[in-house]
């Protein structure tokens, strides 16, 4: 529709929405959720660390060097040195590959599952989803930790098995969350005109209602990486996670660190911070998505 | 002066002062004091209680003292690798038979827990277990009794040992802490039963154990020495944090922990209690290995594990190690200053103790790349033991990635860790030789063929090499002992590579400065029954 004025200047109107771009659409964020975007630039920085690890650590995190046993914070080795001599900084270093590596592949593979479970089981419904919920009942009757302990025990230690072991907790709590926005959706009409045409089942689910709750699962998945991390670092400070020489902050909390908690403070110090940021950063960017994502509280 | 220096002076000086203290005995002994509870921190948990087929002192530790033997090490000399006395036996046998029968006479009106007597027979039924284990069975000190040819009881308080042939390492394999007296009558109703209860004669009864937690006992009030034991009870508190044993003794939650403490642990509770600690240190008679499994490939190939040993610097890691670990001298097969034991210039021979390391690495890549596997690839599986596994294993992974191996460490508890050793279902695993009186005869038969020594794990047949094991043992000869020594070391080390020794251990038991009558040995096993412990409050 064109509308001609006595400027002789043309409007055009359109139904279309002008493109947002997608810094602004940032900076928007940001304004909106301060806390959030300083969580996004940790998480950031962290993912940035660990893809460039090997140009940014100035030391083989995992070479002995005795010479420099237990060395302070210096110009020469940043974060001080541990009892192998080995640079701190380095291994905080490689130690957020680890991190991340756990963080985002249990937590995705693991709200994934969650999602399809719990989509399939609002979908169906009925006693399938009554014995599919009572399952999950006693699975979410564990704490994280107990389970994730379980799941080592059965398992072994080593780095596949603790993505294992965090990812199995995580199936229930997610397939929980996702079950209930499908409960919604799966009594629109949009679903019931699907099955009146005929669409399977797998295609109900996986092209009609997966994608009207991404959003629950978008912010499962931000919220469990921090769990994954602090689960990760809980499991290797307890000896059951990733073991020695692997660079992992849960790991570096242990044995040294504690044997020499005072003469030696830094050891523990610098991972424990890591850990703390980490978690503390995907927990504000995990909210923040949340405040973004829910309507509800977006209004608010 | 920079304070850390000026501290770490000061801490060695008082460490120095806290050792020489516990080394110069106890000044103007004082009578023992009755009661009191002993809490004492183990830094593991048993798989079984079963001493015959245990070899961890976290069996020792808190089982023995519920457990009399047949004689034992003298707890008020027990570093002496001769000086032995009676526990159950009224008093030491002087052979016959040419060396080879031994006839001991058992103490009268001793009883078991559970108020049964205590006889010949039940004496007799015990060491047949060990040494004549059925089927199925698992006895870990059966190659300390190849000499024995059988053990009866001529009458209710006389056992006879009769000899193959005449056996200086007889009286040390029976004096080893682990061949606790059990009673005939709960062998024949279940042989296994002793796997899963205790009920034994020694100074103290058992009360209760909460798994993860603590085993805790009471005074025998009906034991067989008058007057001992000393104290009321105790607790012995499971914890493999090493941080949570030195709090635990810091903060006088437990008052020792008898396996030992690595140097810095030692100084930091010297620094922090002062003369409420004393530290009593020994050689150690024990030594981590690190074993490949000859039934897996590559290491079926001698090349393959004769340059796992190549790439480790020994003499490097020695002044290493000892500085964060229980771990110092560097040592062939025997305890290192033993007659017995390899010279420097000995072992400078052996592949791994070359004082060239850059040669010996080189020579191991050689040696992978024509066995064809240069960028070796395996899983090391060790125990979940702070002190000094964890630190060895990490060390060795490093020596290992300096000859371009790639080394993942996977840790288990002790029971898991055992089964897996049992099984052999590993690549390469950390060992251990540790063993109690020192008497390297006896105790290198570790090496020994799988079929033979129950505590071997490498899954290899050596029958060349358990034949000089048996001509060592049977001849009386020093200088020949020492020489087949020689040739076994050369075989278990070198030729074959079956298994490998990485350092030996260094013992520092600091403990509070209360606890009297307890004295260090080159063993953590030794001298355990607490019979004599007394608190000095």
């Amino acid at each position: 529709m064109t509308v001609a004025t006595d400027l002789d200047t043309k409007v055009e109107l359109t139904d279309e929405r002008k493109p947002r771009s997608r810094l602004a659409a940032i900076g928007r964020f940001a304004r909106r959720n301060p806390l959030g975007a300083a969580g996004a630039v940790v998480i950031i920085v962290m993912v940035v660390v660990a893809v460039f690890a090997d140009f940014i650590a100035p030391y083989n995190p995992v070479v002995n060097a005795f010479d420099r046993m237990h060395e302070p914070p210096s110009l020469e080795n940043w974060l001080g040195t541990d009892q192998y001599g080995r640079d701190v900084f380095s291994r905080v270093v490689y130690g957020s590959r680890t991190a991340l590596l756990v963080g985002f592949a249990s937590s995705f593979v693991g709200a994934t599952f969650g999602l399809v479970l719990g989509v399939a089981s609002a979908y169906f419904g009925g006693k399938i989803d009554l014995i599919f919920q009572r399952i999950l009942d006693v699975f979410m009757a564990f704490p994280l930790i107990i389970m994730a302990l379980a799941v080592i025990a059965i398992f072994g230690t080593g780095a596949q098995n603790v993505i294992i072991a965090i990812t199995i907790p995580f199936i229930p709590r997610c397939a929980r969350v996702v079950r209930s926005s499908a409960l919604a959706i799966r009594e629109l009409p949009y679903i019931d005109a699907a099955r009146a045409n005929g669409f399977s089942h797998s295609r109900i689910i996986l092209r009609h209602m997966v994608p009207n709750v991404m959003a629950p699962f978008l912010i499962m998945i931000t919220a469990f990486v921090g769990q994954a991390i602090l689960l990760e670092a809980s499991l290797s400070y307890l000896g059951l996670g990733v073991q020695e020489p692997t660079p992992a902050w849960g790991l570096m909390l242990q044995g040294g660190a504690e044997e020499y908690a005072e003469s030696a403070p830094w050891i523990a110090v610098f991972p424990g911070i890591a850990i703390s940021l980490a978690v503390f950063g995907f927990s504000l960017f995990g909210d923040a998505l949340r405040d973004e994502l829910d309507p509800r509280l977006r209004s608010q | 002066m920079n304070p850390s220096k000026y501290l770490r002076a000061v801490s060695i000086v008082a460490v120095g002062a806290a050792v020489a203290l516990g080394f110069s005995g106890v000044p103007a002994q004082a009578a023992p004091k009755q009661g009191g509870i002993l809490n004492f921190v183990v830094p593991d948990e048993p798989p079984s209680w079963d001493g015959h087929r245990e070899t961890t002192f976290a069996l020792i530790h808190p089982f023995a003292p519920f457990y009399s033997l047949l004689i034992k090490a003298n707890p008020d000399n027990p570093s002496s690798p001769t000086d032995f006395v009676c526990d159950l036996c009224t008093e030491m046998p002087t052979p016959t038979d040419e060396g080879k029968t031994y006839t001991f006479k058992i103490k009268q009106g001793v009883k078991f827990h559970d108020g049964t007597p205590l006889t010949a027979h039940d004496i007799v039924a015990s060491f047949r277990k060990i040494i004549f284990p059925p089927e199925g069975t698992t006895s870990a000190r059966l190659a300390y009794f190849v000499m024995v040819e059988s053990v009866s009881a001529a009458d209710d308080h006389t056992v006879v040992f009769k000899l193959k042939y005449p056996s200086g390492a007889f009286i040390p394999a029976l004096a080893t802490p682990y061949n606790f007296i059990y009673s005939k009558a709960k062998l024949e109703k279940d042989f296994r039963w002793y796997e899963t209860n205790v009920m034994g004669s020694g100074p103290f009864k058992f009360v209760t154990r909460e798994a993860g937690a603590y085993v805790r006992g009471e005074r025998n009030k009906d034991f067989h020495v008058a007057g001992q034991p000393y104290l009321d009870g105790f607790e012995a508190i499971f914890s493999n944090k090493q941080a949570v044993q030195v709090q635990a003794i810091r903060g006088d939650r437990a008052a020792i922990q008898f396996r030992g403490f690595p140097p810095k642990s030692t100084e930091d509770l010297v620094n922090a209690l002062g003369k409420d600690i004393t530290v009593q240190e020994s050689d150690w008679n024990c030594v981590l290995l690190f074993t490949p499994n000859h039934k897996k490939k590559p290491f079926d190939d001698v090349r393959v594990r004769r340059a796992l040993t190549l790439a480790v610097d020994r003499w490097g890691g020695s002044k290493s190690l000892s500085r964060i670990a229980i771990v110092k001298a560097v040592g062939g097969v025997a305890f290192p200053g033993h007659p017995l034991a390899a010279t420097k210039a000995e072992l400078e021979q052996l592949p791994g103790y070359w004082p060239d390391i850059n040669k010996s690495r080189a020579e191991a890549k050689r040696l992978l790349q024509e066995a064809g596997v240069p960028e070796l690839k395996f899983v090391l599986w060790n125990r979940a033991v702070d002190q000094p596994y964890t630190i060895v294993g990490t060390w060795l992974i490093d020596q290992w990635r300096q000859i371009g191996v790639t080394v993942e460490q996977k840790m288990e508890p002790t029971g898991p860790f055992y089964a897996r050793l049992r099984s052999a279902e590993f690549d390469v695993t950390v060992d251990f030789n540790c063993q109690s009186v020192v008497n390297p005869l006896l105790d290198i038969g570790k090496f020994l063929s799988e079929d033979i020594g129950n505590e071997s794990y490498g899954a290899y047949v050596d029958r060349d090499l358990d034949k000089i094991f048996d001509t060592m043992n049977r001849t009386p000869d020093e200088a020949e002992q020492r020489e087949l020594m020689r040739q076994f070391e050369k075989r278990v080390l070198d030729e074959q590579a079956h298994s490998f020794v990485t350092l030996w251990w260094n013992r520092i038991v600091p403990h509070r400065s209360y606890v009297k009558g307890w004295k260090i040995s080159p063993s953590h096993y030794l001298n355990q029954d607490l019979a004599n412990v007394w608190l000095d409050k």
